[in-house]
């Protein structure tokens, strides 16, 4: 019986390898939104083996709350459910499997040609470090962080709204 | 066996290929935003792995929230641009979309 942590790992990248490859090869996009979910609870399972408390509630909370949300809005507002059609076509796979292919291979040979260090180390929580960190040595990336938030936060509004036409407007 | 740097590293190699690999041969544009999500999550993974096992501190989640939050801005402008795009085309397919050619 191997350890419990090895079990976890390997459940856990099973979880988010096997959502992965629905969302690469499935023929329905709605399947593939789906499959994001498994995708992204188990990176969060991941952060939490990898000592990274915070980040796995935050990875539930924004990605799956919130992104994955707007995804399914955008998939469901935009393709015809009702007709049964492929709706997730795929094209250019040959170039696609190249390009992997390489950048696998490049990837690889790093991988094998470096010393990595390999001594497990027990998960330890972070939270009131990170919130440290952020409060001092990263305080302005954090501030411009927020400010992006917002320049998204308008903007998207502006671009999804429908144009109003207003009545001292002619035309 | 011990769970080391490698294992996540591999995770997040092959996580990063099938992003390559939805990004390139989807031709919904929802697809590939899929495909976008993909490939974060696999670049936030790995910084999160070598701050784990080599650097220490907490730099490296510092950088995965900033990816989290660059993540969530990016998939609200790209998903209102794919509301318009469907508003004017009635279709959301890539290879459709070639006003602009020429």
């Amino acid at each position: 019986m191997p350890p419990l942590s090895v079990v976890a790992f390997l459940l856990l990248a099973t979880l988010t390898l096997g959502s992965a490859g629905i969302v690469a090869f499935s023929k329905n996009i709605i399947h593939s939104a789906l499959a994001l979910l498994g995708t992204f609870l188990g990176i969060a399972g991941l952060y939490i083996t990898l000592s990274a408390d915070f980040l796995a509630a935050t990875q539930v909370l924004v990605y799956v709350g919130g992104t994955l949300t707007l995804i399914l809005f955008a998939v469901m507002l935009t393709s015809r459910i009702e007709d049964m059609k492929v709706s997730n076509p795929q094209g250019g796979i040959g170039a696609a499997f190249g390009l992997i292919a390489v950048a696998l291979l490049v990837l690889g040979k790093v991988a094998t040609e470096t010393n990595w260090p390999s001594e497990a180390k027990p998960a330890v929580p972070s939270t009131a470090k990170l919130g440290h960190a952020f409060l001092g040595e990263y305080l302005l990336p954090f501030e411009i962080g927020s400010v992006v938030l917002l320049a998204a936060m308008i903007g998207s509004v502006v671009l999804a709204r429908r144009a109003v036409k207003r009545a001292w407007e002619k035309g | 066996m011990e769970i080391g740097l490698v294992h996540y590293l591999t995770v997040g190699a092959v996580l990063f290929g099938l992003g390559l690999f939805t990004v390139m041969t989807r031709k919904n544009a929802v697809g590939i935003l899929l495909g976008v999500e993909l490939i974060l999550n696999a670049a936030a993974l790995n910084f999160v792995a070598f701050e784990h096992f080599v650097a220490g501190g907490v730099s490296g989640q510092v950088f995965t929230v900033f990816i989290i939050v660059l993540a969530a801005s990016e998939a609200a402008i790209a998903l209102a641009i794919v509301l318009q795009v469907y508003r004017s085309y009635r279709s959301i397919m890539a290879d459709r979309l070639t006003a602009l050619r020429n």
